[in-house]
């Protein structure tokens, strides 16, 4: 009696689900389309790393997708724009257990993130597949917009990034270092994420493409303290500029203990965006004091009014870099979707997922904070030229000023 | 006893009540309160961080009320937990009250208005939501001490019920994933609002779930006694008919939850794979090693640089492009279990925490190789190694291995009808041979015939030339499936065999047991190699299921989650393991608020677990004979020493 | 603890064997070198050859170990662990000989280096005395005892940047200093007693391997719990500007700061030394880790002893805590004392762990390896990026102890009991 109580209760609820209206609606999208009801929000999702030791860069890049939402009065097209947050971490498990969550939940038009290129590689197949739009703020690995795989490319439909690829950011550090400061030789040190090994071959390559000489080219790990032991190996031979493209603390490390090793008096020290984050200087001390960064060139009156709505909304200051560009790859997207969204007879709204790929492939002079974003055929937004190296001076060492002051743009000016 | 009875203890009121008011000062003072307050349970009714606030109270005084006997005197029942819920509720107003006059931010980062907002219930006056909080965790602890009053079987029910409600409500995501699956996202929508449980359905679900757990509360027993009345002929084909519908249920469940949920299936049951192998090494032969993600490292980076098509795989190094996951697997369980035999070599001698440290050492030095400059060249250093086909499978191979494993099941359904004494010979071997050889014979006719005949008529354009790829999380659930079986199987079998009881002896007392004729030397040798197989196994799948594979796969964390698991179900207990997994690895998964507190959750397990419940969630049969006989803690968890 | 392991220890070998091995190695590697020299091969799936060289030695010799050794005797354990030791042996000695030939690097910057390693050795040795002391009475590794230093740490850093913000740090730094120190002290004290209390005493008696997994869990739950508490950005302690530069010292300059670092540490270790040596506690301590029946027959309350023992390790990692700051100041966050301790416990069992000059003798020891190891022996065998292996050699080192002289260097007091 009881069960074919439970049964008369599951078949109830079985025809109560496929009674429901089914909305008949023309969608002649090559890869389908999102149908949003008149009530129903737009839904885009972030796949970033919000937890974990490199929690700081997804806070960093979600605080930007935030306020691109906001300034928007988390609205378009009189739909509420609903934002679903994945964690990708920063590794590969991270980025397809998120990818595979987000491609699960239809409604989903489009994805800002990953953080970490190993998370992208990963998690590209099923965001491809699935037919959505993705665009990184922070993936700089060259391999992700390259489409051939015999050159090791990884490219699917589908991906794009704000983020600035290593090859620009590694050929603009190298032209600095060669050109502007008369280095001609170089040392270089990651520490064994993809992002650091990665910029720092394409510095050493075009480095030595321009005709100086790299006499060292090694790694720390995450965790070290200690580095005498590197810097006296360098020290043995001791190079024009010493490269090294690591975050906080090691990059600290590096530029603190450098001061005490003899030979290294006369080295220029360089990072790049990862040690572009206001806390770098205050916690290095003096040793930062003409210590030169590459990283993307955000400043101006746009990126003034980003900073103070952040504090508004956020509180305190971006903890990294990143964070314009995630602004900008949200604007792209909505941009797109406000582009291509048909209304339909009920209020809706109709998006063909093709059609938005299209459009945010055909993005052309976008005036966003991170200059002005051209989007390639393999996915590459920023061109390179809002690029920058900046100095370390005691300003930002010792009176919290921030950001730093460009000291070179590629190209001129 | 009854000479004290009048005299109140208050200092145990204090105690507990205080304990539970710092439970919810440190979860606020770590953030984990305003973290999960993001989470609605139940739609514009309470969100997890509230639960917490209520939780802490009402259980601590349903836990505790009916032990103060002794030190509450003639205080009622329901009294003693209003008493625990004020004294509880202390702490958290006086953290309200001093995040007032002291500016705490700049040091302690997640004291501040989100936390305070959280505890005062977002009321604006702040006086006013202290003294709501202070009335909800009285009432809270009224309700842990009142419900006790009640009879045993209503209480479960009741306390069931809303564990299926705060279950479904804190899973919300999960359950409508599932639903719009399978139905219209308007039946969807009539149930959750913005995939949040809505309080109407919440109501509606406690009394169905409240009323069911009543009625099978009192015929529970019934079917038990029903159950085992039956002959054991029957008894064998209900358990069987059991299993049966259990392998149906594992093989449509990726099917029923979707890709993101057979996603985390596959996780679940990649830690399984190797919380079986490291049982082997900590649970049979109470060896604790800390290094087990060595097996995992070189599973991955074997399938790896073998199967892969890029700059990095052996195909473009060598020309040989033979090889695929099939062939490559058990080559990557090999490798591990070399792995595991050579870097047990020179720890054999050590006992217990030098061994535990070592094997910590071990991990930390693969993951640092994995990562180095050095072996770059041979294993992409922190670039990784990409492009890692996916595994086909013909489709004739599924064809065939489909009809044959439905004509093994065919044959086990006809044994239990027709002639089920039969008995061929007085050989017991050959008799099981010939029986199991007779009846899979008639299955296979039945099968194949039956398959056939099916195809040809309904599916007579079913290609079976072709091949299918293995690709996305539903469709590699099966593969990890598949190897989870095969690891079971062997699993149990070692639990029983030969092997197994020589593990346990040096377990118990490796002097004890060397002293017995046990090689101690060749047994451990044995269980860390066999451990690791498992490792490798888990590794080779878990590297064509990302398609690539990373140093930054291969941490401590990955060893410690193992640990962990195995620790929490149970040492020693598969069934355990399997609980194990599916609790610490896919509650994480299914609930991103944890994500952040995940390893201070499981650190608090390991200590809480370790001094309440040495012997896991779920105990193996030995330790539950063993705290039967002995109930002293001392004695349970018999492991290493 | 009982005859038949006493009977397993490995059988060492003479120094006439010694030398008789190294002459076969001599022959066997001129016939390699040769070999390999004609073969041309350089480069074999970017292993450098010189590795393969080593390993063929190592075989070879490890083959001829056991016509050496006692033949009746022989077992498979014995052999390994003999030829392992022979390829360490053999890596090290190679290593450094190509490296010292090579000569890049001067004397100067190897005095240098090997001073730095000992400031971060006598911080290595101050940690590894907290494991040594519990481990004396308690016979358990308190995993979690890198989580109190990095309490410590963590905590003092808030103290020490308000220190600097109101001027008291640069304008009384040796008044400061030990402020902070003591502080800092009093909070790693604290965690270490609670931890006692509610980790580890309701566990006593039960099997070891209970109370380690206990460790485990602990020392999570203290990482993520300051880590809710505090944060997880990096901080950096402030600089102290009387420590800036450093003492010039004929070729080389010793910086301050490592100066401090390391005569701190040696007043501090002087004095646990003399507080186990010289007081009424020091000799309950040393009671009890002898025998806790007897100790508790004699009176001593056995609770009271190690709640003390817990204490004084955490202070002295505490004090670490802010030594380190002064040394290395940046990179304060919660992970800060994991890797810290393993270091540390390595250091302690490198002098022998139960044994306290033992910890001091075993962290300066590794601090020293950790310091030049990379660039004498990796950087010799021709390994790129050996820095980033910095960590192997360390774990190399612990699991090498611990297979070859478990009871460490100076010996372990309670050798006996450990097994």
């Amino acid at each position: 009696m009881k069960r074919a109580l439970v049964l008369a209760f599951l078949l109830s609820l079985a025809l109560l689900a496929f009674g429901g209206t089914i909305h008949a609606q023309e969608c002649d999208d090559a890869i389908g389309c999102v149908e949003i009801g008149p009530d129903d929000p737009i839904t885009i999702a972030s796949m970033l790393t919000t937890s974990g030791a490199t929690a700081f860069l997804g806070e960093d890049s979600l605080g930007g997708i935030e306020i691109a939402i906001e300034q928007r009065g988390g609205e378009l097209l009189g739909h509420e724009i609903e934002l679903v947050n994945e964690d990708s971490l920063c590794n590969a498990e991270g980025g397809q257990t998120a990818a595979q969550r987000v491609a699960s939940d239809e409604t989903i038009l489009g994805v800002i993130g990953t953080n970490c290129s190993s998370a992208a590689v990963a998690a590209l197949p099923t965001i491809s597949e699935a037919g959505l739009v993705m665009i990184s703020p922070s993936n700089t690995a060259p391999s992700l917009t390259n489409d051939n795989p015999d050159e090791g490319g990884v490219w699917q439909p589908g991906y794009f990034r704000t983020a600035h690829n290593d090859l620009f950011q590694g050929a603009v550090a190298a032209d600095f270092a060669f050109n502007e400061l008369g280095a001609r030789t170089l040392a270089t040190i990651h520490d064994g994420s993809p992002y650091a090994d990665g910029l720092q071959d394409v510095m050493a390559n075009t480095f030595r493409e321009l005709g100086g000489e790299v006499t060292f080219q090694g790694a720390i790990n995450v965790g070290d303290t200690d580095m005498s032991a590197i810097l006296t190996e360098i020290a043995t031979n001791p190079p024009d500029v010493l490269y090294f493209p690591i975050f906080e603390p090691e990059g600290n490390f590096i530029a603190a203990q450098s001061v005490d090793i003899p030979g290294l008096e006369d080295t220029t020290l360089m990072g790049a965006d990862g040690l572009l984050v206001e806390s770098f200087p205050e916690n290095t001390g003096d040793a930062a004091i003409g210590m030169f960064l590459s990283g993307p060139l955000v400043t101006g009156d746009a990126y003034q009014e980003f900073l103070e709505t952040w504090d508004e909304v956020i509180g305190g200051v971006p903890p990294s870099g990143f964070h314009a560009h995630a602004f900008d790859a949200t604007n792209i997207l909505l941009d797109a979707i406000e582009a291509v969204a048909v209304e339909t007879d009920d209020g809706g709204l109709l998006i063909g997922r093709q059609a938005l790929r299209d459009a945010v492939g055909a993005t052309e002079e976008f005036d966003g904070l991170t200059g002005v974003l051209t989007c390639g055929p393999t996915g590459d937004c920023a061109t390179g030229e809002a690029l920058a190296i900046f100095e370390i001076t005691e300003a930002e060492v010792f009176d919290d000023a921030w950001p730093p002051q460009p000291v070179f743009v590629p190209g001129g000016e | 006893m009854n000479t004290t009875q009048h005299t109140i203890n208050w200092k145990a009121f204090l105690k507990y009540g205080l304990l539970a008011g710092l439970v919810i000062v440190y979860v606020s003072a770590v953030g984990m309160l305003e973290a999960f307050n993001e989470r609605e349970v139940i739609r514009d009714v309470v969100t997890l961080g509230q639960l917490l606030i209520v939780g802490a109270p009402f259980f601590i005084s349903l836990i505790i009320t009916q032990h103060l006997e002794k030190d509450a005197g003639n205080i009622p029942l329901p009294a003693r937990g209003l008493i625990i819920g004020a004294i509880a509720s202390i702490p958290p107003v006086v953290l309200v009250g001093l995040t007032q006059v002291i500016n705490f931010r700049p040091i302690l980062v997640n004291i501040n208005r989100g936390m305070v907002e959280v505890l005062t219930f977002e009321n604006e006056s702040l006086l006013v939501g202290s003294l709501i909080l202070a009335a909800v965790m009285t009432v809270a602890g009224l309700a842990g001490s009142s419900i006790t009053l009640l009879p045993a079987k209503p209480r479960r029910a009741l306390l069931i019920g809303l564990i299926w409600v705060l279950g479904v409500g804190v899973m919300s995501e999960l359950v409508t994933g599932v639903l719009s699956e399978h139905f219209s996202r308007d039946f969807e929508r009539s149930l959750f609002e913005r995939d949040t449980l809505k309080a109407t359905t919440a109501a509606g679900l406690f009394l169905i779930t409240t009323l069911i757990a009543l009625g099978w509360g009192y015929s529970n027993d019934d079917i038990k006694k029903q159950y085992r009345a039956l002959p054991t002929s029957s008894q064998q084909i209900a358990r069987g008919s059991g299993f049966l519908l259990l392998g149906l249920f594992l093989i449509v469940l990726p099917q029923i939850v979707g890709s993101a949920l057979s996603e985390t299936l596959s996780i679940v049951g990649l830690f399984m794979l190797m919380g079986l192998g490291l049982n082997i090494a900590i649970g049979l032969a109470g060896l604790l090693d800390l290094g087990y993600v060595t097996n995992y490292a070189v599973g991955a980076y074997v399938m790896a640089v073998m199967t892969s098509t890029g700059a990095l795989g052996l195909a473009e190094k060598t020309g040989v492009d033979f090889l695929n996951f099939w062939i490559v697997l058990p080559i990557s369980v090999i490798a591990a279990m070399i792995t595991g035999f050579i870097f047990a070599v020179p720890v054999l001698r050590m006992r217990g925490d030098y061994l535990a440290i070592a094997t910590l050492g071990f991990g930390e030095i693969i993951r640092i190789l994995a990562l180095s400059d050095w072996l770059a060249p041979i294993i992409g250093g922190a670039q990784g190694v990409l492009f890692i086909p996916n595994p086909t499978i013909d489709h004739i191979v599924l064809w065939r291995g489909g009809q044959i494993i439905a004509a093994l099941l065919i044959g086990h359904i006809l044994r239990a009808f027709i002639k089920p004494d039969w008995q061929p010979s007085d050989n017991i071997y050959v008799a099981t041979i010939t029986k199991f050889a007779a009846y899979s014979a008639m299955g296979l006719v039945i099968s194949v015939a039956a398959s056939e005949i099916v195809r040809a008529i309904f599916f007579s354009s079913l290609d079976l030339s072709g091949q299918a790829i293995v690709r996305g999380p539903q469709q590699i659930y099966y593969v990890i499936l598949g190897a989870a079986i095969l690891a079971l199987t062997v699993s149990v079998r070692l639990n029983n065999s030969r092997t197994g009881r020589q593990w346990m002896a040096i377990r118990e007392d490796e002097d004890v047991a060397a002293a017995m004729g046990i090689s101690t030397a060749r047994a451990k040798l044995l269980a860390f190699t066999i451990s690791a197989a498992t490792g490798g196994l888990a590794g080779g799948i878990l590297a064509v299921k990302l398609g690539t594979v990373f140093p930054t796969s291969f941490n401590l964390l990955v060893s410690i989650n193992v640990l962990s698991l195995i620790i929490i179900g149970g040492m020693g207990s598969i069934p355990g393991i399997i609980l194990g997994a599916l609790f610490l690895l896919g509650l994480p998964e299914l609930l991103r608020e944890f994500e952040e507190f995940r390893l201070l959750l499981y650190g608090a397990l390991l200590v809480a677990m370790m001094l309440l419940r040495p012997e896991g969630l779920w105990p193996s049969a030995v330790r539950r004979r063993e705290l039967a006989d002995d109930d002293s803690v001392s004695t349970a968890p018999a492991v290493g020493d | 603890m009982n005859l038949s392991t006493a009977a397993r220890v490995p059988q060492g070998l003479s120094l006439q064997d010694i030398v008789s091995i190294f002459l076969r190695t001599a022959i066997i590697f001129i016939i390699v070198n040769r070999a390999l020299t004609l073969l041309n091969l350089d480069n074999f799936f970017g292993i450098s050859t010189l590795i393969i060289e080593l390993v063929v030695y190592a075989v070879v010799i490890g083959l001829s170990v056991p016509t050496i050794m006692d033949v009746e005797n022989f077992n498979v354990v014995d052999f390994s662990i003999t030829l392992l030791r022979i390829i360490i042996i053999l890596l090290v000695v190679i290593g450094a000989t190509n490296t010292l030939n090579v000569g890049n690097t001067t004397t100067a910057q190897w005095i240098n280096l090997t001073i730095a390693g000992l400031a971060q050795g006598s911080i290595y040795a101050l940690i590894a005395l907290g494991y040594t002391l519990v481990y004396g009475i308690l016979l358990m590794i308190n995993f979690a005892h890198g989580e109190v230093f990095m309490s410590g740490a963590f905590t003092t850093v808030f103290l020490a940047q308000w220190f600097n913000r109101t001027g008291f740090l640069n304008s009384a730094p040796f008044l400061a200093i030990p402020i902070m120190m003591i502080f800092a002290a009093l909070v790693s004290m604290s965690v270490a007693i609670l931890l006692e209390r509610i980790a580890y005493r309701p566990l006593r008696g039960s099997p070891r391997l209970v109370p380690l997994i206990t460790a485990i869990g602990a020392s999570f739950f203290l990482q993520y719990t300051f880590r809710g508490l505090y944060g997880s950005g990096f901080r950096a302690y402030p600089p102290v500007e009387i420590l800036r530069g450093g003492l010039p010292v004929s070729s080389i300059t010793i910086p301050y700061t490592q100066i401090v670092v390391i005569t701190s540490a040696i007043f501090l270790m002087s004095g646990l030394y003399l507080l186990v040596e010289r007081t009424k506690m020091g000799k309950a301590m040393r009671a009890v880790s002898e025998d806790k029946e007897v100790a508790a027959l004699m009176g001593i309350d056995i609770d009271r002893v190690i709640v003390f023992t817990f204490a004084i390790g955490g202070a002295l990692a505490g004090a670490a805590g802010v030594i380190n700051g002064l040394h290395r100041p940046q990179g304060v966050n919660f992970f800060m004392g994991f890797f810290p301790g393993i270091k540390a416990f390595t250091a302690a069992v490198l002098g022998g762990i139960g044994n306290v000059p033992g910890a001091m003798l075993g962290g300066l020891f590794l601090g020293v390896i950790e310091a030049i190891g990379p660039n004498l022996v990796l950087a010799g065998l021709g390994i790129p990026g050996a820095n980033q292996l910095k960590d192997v050699i360390a774990f190399t080192m612990l699991v090498l102890i611990l297979i070859l002289r478990p009871q460490g260097i100076l010996g372990e007091r309670l050798a006996e009991k450990k097994a």
